[in-house]
């Protein structure tokens, strides 16, 4: 246990923070461009359909960083369940991120939209037109989305309680700054 | 780090703020998706009006509903050029699908009965795709989308009053009622024009931008024709007429023209037709050579959408293609997962 890190490399928390602020921009960017008529949705989607290509390359960069560094471990104190719980969140976690973005390009290749991305960059499908594997892709794409948004929020809750009920260093393994010298977080 | 000594007292507290940021975050969510503002336009409420009081043609477009495929080849000139460093206005021949249709939510609606007539159109050039679609009055009934969904309103309403409301509220419907009324009817797609209406940005080699709006205007000798005329000649004349007449005569023709704005010219605005005497360019020809059956044809799973443009043609300040693409998604989306519903031939019975 003594060889293993006490925080994420700088490079892992790095990118944990900028995913973390494009992912919550995604997903309110998609629930918002979906239901307004303005002239806004034009920029919204290009936004959408751009971030999330971006959001795909940098998951697959994150993973590799993951494979490299590892991760730091849990409190000793923490009940197995949690830290099942805790272990298993972070692995879905990292499942939307890979899946979301592939869904959102599936579903516009099944239904023959050209993917033209912010800048003119043109993504070439890998799909053939299919109304079928169109809604099965939508569906996946609108349900989990939801469904990410919910373990994101649960992801906050738990992370707020590391940070301001437990207090046990779990946030500080992936804290951007370090916190050493902040020790009353909470009031 | 801290001991877990304090956790009592300050525990309270931290456990309030972490449910105030859920909530906040919750909260915030749903309002960004439009669910704590039942007055937002959406997708949804467009679809809705447009939904006539027997139901929503499952499987089919929500609005211009009724429909048959096309394909053949968009024959550039290169006289847009100057205008557009689009690839399609370079000289040459491209790879044209489309799909002729009624304005109507209403599949099955009798050809005599719709007023409006489009076409909708893909053109490829070196990868890129231009998509389009395109009705036959020279203007559109109102100016804003939001207009739109009230005249869908009003015009779903029993109530006679409710139409003339409207038409205060929105004296450019004027314009369009008089031209439903006066306009010439015709027996074949092949006979009419069909006006894009809603203006476009083309941007020039150099880099400079012209205002533009483009229509397709027919070879075919136009022969007006009553609209009892018409209805006599049965319920789906129009599809019978086009697919026989290319049969017989051959590929049908149209040519483009762009319209280009003087400054000034309302381009916010497609029910502002632009003054006569603007110049114009013939920028190539659309050629129809072969029909198909909406059913099974390449058109079906199309969403003609007009925000689907090339380098070299970009949107203007006009609001209509954004509120077009937005609610042409959901219908796509709606028709696709109704599939089943309007089953192709090959699937079997329906
Ligand atoms: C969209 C948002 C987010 C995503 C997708 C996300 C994803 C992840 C993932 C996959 C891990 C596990 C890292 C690993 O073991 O390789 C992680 C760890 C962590 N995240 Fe997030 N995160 C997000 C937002 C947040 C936010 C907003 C906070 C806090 C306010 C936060 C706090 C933490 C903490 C404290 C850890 C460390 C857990 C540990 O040491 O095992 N995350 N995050
Ligand atoms: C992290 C990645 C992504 C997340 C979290 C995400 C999330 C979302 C959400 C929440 C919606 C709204 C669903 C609804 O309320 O109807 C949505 C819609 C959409 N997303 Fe994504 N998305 C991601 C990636 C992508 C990508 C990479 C593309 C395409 C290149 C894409 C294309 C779309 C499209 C076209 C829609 C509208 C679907 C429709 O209603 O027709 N998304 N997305
Ligand atoms: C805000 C205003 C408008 C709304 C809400 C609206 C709505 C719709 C909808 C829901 C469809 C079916 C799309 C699909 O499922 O693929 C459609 C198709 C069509 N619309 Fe509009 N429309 C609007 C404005 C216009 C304008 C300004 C024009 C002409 C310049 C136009 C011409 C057409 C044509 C030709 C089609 C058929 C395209 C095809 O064959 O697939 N629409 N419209």
């Amino acid at each position: 246990m003594s060889n293993e890190p006490h925080r994420f490399a700088p490079i892992q928390r790095l990118l944990h923070w900028l995913m973390a602020a494009c992912i919550v921009a995604m997903l309110f960017i998609g629930v918002g461009m979906v239901s307004t008529v303005a002239p806004k949705y034009l920029p919204l989607i290009l936004i959408h359909k751009t971030l999330g290509v971006t959001l795909l390359v940098l998951v697959v960069i994150r993973l590799a960083l993951r494979l490299h560094y590892g991760a730091p471990p849990l409190p000793d104190d923490l009940p197995p369940a949690i830290k099942l719980g805790a272990r298993l969140s972070h692995l879905a976690l990292y499942g939307f991120m890979i899946i979301m973005p592939l869904l959102g390009l599936g579903m516009l290749w099944a239904a023959a939209y050209p993917i033209v991305l912010y800048g003119g960059i043109q993504i070439p499908a890998l799909l053939a037109p299919s109304d079928r594997v169109h809604t099965l892709l939508w569906d996946a794409h609108f349900y989990l989305g939801f469904a990410f948004f919910a373990l994101v929020l649960l992801h906050l809750a738990a992370a707020l309680f590391h940070a301001l009920i437990r207090r046990d260093g779990v946030f500080a393994t992936i804290a951007l700054l370090s916190l050493r010298n902040k020790t009353t977080p909470a009031e | 780090m801290n001991q877990p000594g304090n956790l009592p007292r300050s525990g309270l507290g931290s456990l309030v703020l972490i449910a105030a940021v859920l909530a906040g975050g919750a909260a915030a969510f749903a309002y960004t998706a439009g669910w704590l503002s039942p007055d937002r336009l959406t997708p949804e409420r467009m679809i809705a009006a447009l939904t006539p009081p027997s139901g929503a043609p499952l499987g089919h477009r929500r609005n211009h509903a009724k429909g048959i495929c096309f394909t053949g080849v968009f024959e550039a000139n290169g006289n847009g050029v100057e205008l557009s460093r689009a690839r399609v206005f370079e000289r040459g021949t491209y790879p044209a699908l489309g799909r002729f249709n009624l304005g109507t939510a209403d599949p099955n609606a009798v050809d005599a009965t719709v007023r409006v007539r489009g076409l909708g159109l893909q053109i490829v050039a070196d990868g890129e795709e231009w998509r389009m679609a395109l009705i036959n009055p020279p203007f559109f009934a109102v100016s804003t989308p939001q207009s739109f969904h009230e005249l869908l309103i009003a015009s779903g309403k029993k109530d006679p009053d409710a139409m003339k409301t409207f038409i205060q509220a929105n004296p450019e419907f004027a314009a369009f009622a008089a031209w439903a009324k006066s306009a010439p009817w015709t027996a074949s797609y092949a006979e009419e024009p069909y006006h894009g209406l809603n203006s476009f940005i083309f941007t020039d080699a150099k880099g400079g931008g012209h205002a533009v709006r483009w229509s397709l205007l027919p070879s075919a000798e136009v022969v007006p024709i009553s609209q009892a005329e018409l209805e006599k000649r049965g319920s789906n004349f129009l599809e019978q007429e086009i697919v026989e007449r290319v049969r017989a005569s051959g590929p049908q023709r149209w040519t483009m023209v762009t319209t280009v704005a003087d400054p000034g010219d309302p381009t916010a605005d497609p029910s502002k037709a632009w003054p006569e005497g603007r110049r114009t360019v013939q920028v190539g020809t659309l050629v129809v050579q072969r029909i198909e059956q909406e059913r099974d044809g390449p058109c079906r799973d199309i969403n003609f959408d007009p925000t689907v443009l090339p380098r070299g043609i970009r949107l203007s300040d006009d609001p209509f293609p954004a509120a077009r693409s937005s609610v042409y998604r959901k219908s796509y989306d709606l028709r696709a997962a109704e599939a089943s519903d309007y089953p192709r031939t090959e699937a079997g019975k329906p």
